[in-house]
């Protein structure tokens, strides 16, 4: 393992995909929009009382967040897939997960930090103030990277899959659970007064865990597609 | 040198190919003959490490590449039927950050004498690749072997959508590698020009 | 590898399990009829009845064993998984998608029992309880692992692919496990817990354990005829077959 080429590799496939972005930016931006129209969505349905969605404020933003990012995950590995890139980074010499790890930070940069930014924005919309605002966009800096790691797994196993789009919402979901509950729930303590630090550390686990094994799974599973 | 022992692959039902033994000896050049389906790329990418075989090994200087892993990895180019080129980047962009990820730092004006070897002109360099033939796209991707410095190329059928002047490039800086001490296995439909004491065949039949 | 004085690795070839498993099959069943009678006998008949839930707990008795099945199942598939990525053993893979609609079935067991007992004890079909709720999330996995193999035409990526999401999917199951726990902690006073059963007669522990014991033979038994059908599906395929082979030119020098 070569150390400095190690973070050359890591560093020219993060520019790269960034570069692509730049060049497709209406990919960035409809992550966006399908966040604030699924947002909006919510309060049309459920009537514009403010106590109300208060209530459900934190679990909309998050099930929203969570949804833009599993709709984004199609961009994660496919388009390498289909023009060869991703045979290619099969045979640099430097660990697949650490490559791994240079494409999901690429694609959170494009779907989950987006969402971050602009979530203040809709928390405010919901109600939400002061201390469970902050408590809501922390927790999805810590979520959102979770989501895209944990993501690319699924991304990965149905590479080049009939119907991959649905199934990839059907192994990913059930893993996403836990995420959602510590985030959502995060924002929920904050409002009923008991603070958010004990959802928003077990969320900073969720992320630790991820980043330490989600990489070789997703390395894993790009090996067998690509057989 | 590269070897390979006994290998045998199955894809799907079908037995493609079993007991296949290959030598290639710095210098000279396998190619990989055979109709539509008899597993000529399916060789290639167990060369390549991309596929494991059913049985057998393969040994690179001697040693397994099970166990040579990245090591092995590092003295290869592959060239697959897939260009490995992204359409939204220029050539000199794809060649520039293939070649920064690969680890074989490549300067903007190796990179254009690379392009401009293979037969693309300076004004094609800078647009998106997307505009491209399917030809011109395919130069692009051979583009690398001008570039690379690694003794064993895989190609896997190089010469499609190729016209005869790019072809004759190719051919030529085929045997300018061999030249070097290089290797090359390369899967072809179409007789290699190059000197009849550096060329092996492997005829697979389906 | 030699256990008990058996040569237990031939039988890691599939047409050396098909004969053994045929004949472990009728004991298995025989005894998981025997326990899930007796036990359901017990439960239903024989424990007396709960102070504060009346008769409608005796719905226990199907529901934690089926419970409990359906992660120790999910467990002991990411096992045959993992054996299988790692040995690249056909068996163990099959082993591992004979396992799954076993495992889906006692999932949807536990939550079918599970709104059975609701509907007296709180008066709804649904309660979002921590445990009900990662009893759904398992069932989701499953049917994730079910559809991942059936929709890869591939049998080898099909089998690895499934496999690596197993694996996955097991990290889920401990988090499952504590959630109840964990949700209790979090969200207090939120709901009632289905565990919080207060110190069970004897009997009933008996009659938990019988059903438990009779769960899992009828698991196995049904595990290893499945077995046996995934082996007489795959291994008839024409790879099977006598294989064609290549000649190969000499180098021509």
């Amino acid at each position: 393992m070569n150390q400095p080429g190690m973070w050359d590799a890591l560093r020219g496939v993060v520019r790269r995909d960034l570069l692509l972005a730049m060049r497709r930016r209406s990919d960035v931006a409809m992550s966006v929009f399908f966040l604030v129209i699924v947002a909006s969505l919510f309060p049309l349905g459920v009537g514009p009382e403010p106590a109300v969605l208060r209530t459900i404020a934190a679990g909309v933003l998050w099930v929203a967040a969570l949804l833009a990012c599993l709709l984004s995950l199609s961009r994660v590995f496919t388009a390498d897939y289909l023009d060869g890139v991703l045979e290619q980074m099969l045979l640099i010499a430097q660990p697949l997960p650490v490559l791994v790890v240079g494409k999901v930070f690429a694609h959170w940069v494009t779907s989950g930090l987006p969402v971050v930014l602009l979530s203040p924005l809709l928390g405010l919309q919901f109600g939400l103030e002061g201390e469970a605002l902050g408590v809501l966009v922390l927790s999805l800096l810590l979520g959102t990277p979770t989501l895209s790691m944990i993501g690319a797994i699924g991304a990965a196993l149905v590479l080049g899959v009939r119907g991959s789009g649905l199934l990839v919402a059907l192994l990913v979901l059930p893993l996403y659970v836990p995420v959602l509950i510590f985030g959502a729930g995060a924002v929920t303590s904050s409002l009923a007064g008991v603070g958010g630090e004990a959802n928003l550390s077990l969320l900073g686990a969720c992320l630790a865990l991820s980043l330490f094994f989600a990489p070789w799974a997703t390395a894993a599973a790009l090996r067998i597609a690509l057989e | 040198m590269l070897q390979a022992v006994a290998l045998s692959c199955t894809r799907g039902e079908r037995q493609l190919f079993s007991d296949v033994n290959i030598t290639v000896k710095p210098g000279t050049l396998l190619a990989v003959l055979g109709e539509n389906g008899s597993g000529k790329t399916s060789l290639l990418r167990i060369l390549s490490s991309l596929l494991s075989p059913d049985d057998g090994a393969i040994l690179w200087q001697g040693q397994n590449i099970r166990q040579l892993k990245e090591q092995y990895c590092a003295q290869l180019t592959y060239i697959g039927h897939l260009n490995g080129v992204k359409d939204d980047l220029t050539p000199i962009e794809n060649l520039m950050v293939a070649a920064s990820v690969t680890g074989d730092h490549s300067s903007g004006a190796l990179v254009q004498e690379a392009l401009e070897a293979v037969g693309l002109k300076p004004e094609v360099h800078r647009l998106p690749t997307r505009v491209l033939s399917q030809g011109q796209k395919r130069r692009v991707a051979l583009a690398r072997l001008w570039l690379s410095i690694r003794p064993l190329w895989l190609l896997d059928e190089p010469f499609t959508s190729l016209d005869t002047a790019a072809t004759g490039l190719v051919t030529e800086r085929l045997r300018l590698h061999l030249q070097q001490g290089g290797m090359a296995v390369v899967v072809t439909h179409q007789e290699v020009a190059l000197p009849p004491d550096a060329v092996q065949r492997l005829r697979l039949t389906a | 590898m030699n256990f008990m004085g058996l040569n237990w690795s031939k039988y890691s070839a599939p047409q050396a399990f098909y004969p053994l498993a045929g004949s472990m099959i009728p004991w298995f069943a025989a005894v998981a009829t025997l326990a899930i009678t007796v036990g359901l006998y017990i439960g239903l008949l024989v424990a007396p009845t709960d102070f504060q839930q009346g008769d409608s707990y005796r719905i226990i008795f199907v529901h934690v064993p089926a419970a409990w099945m359906s992660m120790f199942l999910y467990v002991i598939m990411a096992v045959w998984a993992g054996l299988g990525l790692g040995l690249k053993a056909r068996l163990s893979f099959m082993m591992s998608q004979a396992i799954a609609p076993t495992g889906a079935m006692f999932t949807f067991l536990a939550l079918l029992t599970g709104a059975m007992w609701g509907k007296p004890t709180w008066g709804s079909w649904w309660v979002w309880d921590a445990r009900l709720t990662s009893e759904l999330i398992l069932l989701f996995q499953y049917a994730g692992v079910m559809l991942l193999r059936t929709s890869i035409d591939d049998l080898r990526r099909a089998d690895r692919a499934s496999g690596v999401f197993v694996l996955v999917g097991v990290v889920n199951v401990p988090i499952i496990y504590f959630s109840v726990r964990w949700w209790n902690t979090l969200h207090q006073g939120a709901s009632v817990s289905m565990t919080a059963a207060p110190k069970m007669a004897a009997m009933m522990l008996t009659a938990m354990l019988l059903m438990t014991f009779g769960f899992w033979m009828y698991s196995i038994a049904v595990v290893l005829a499945r077995a046996r059908c995934v082996i007489l599906e795959r291994e008839q395929l024409p790879s099977w077959s006598k294989p064609s082979s290549m000649p190969e030119v000499a180098e021509a020098r």
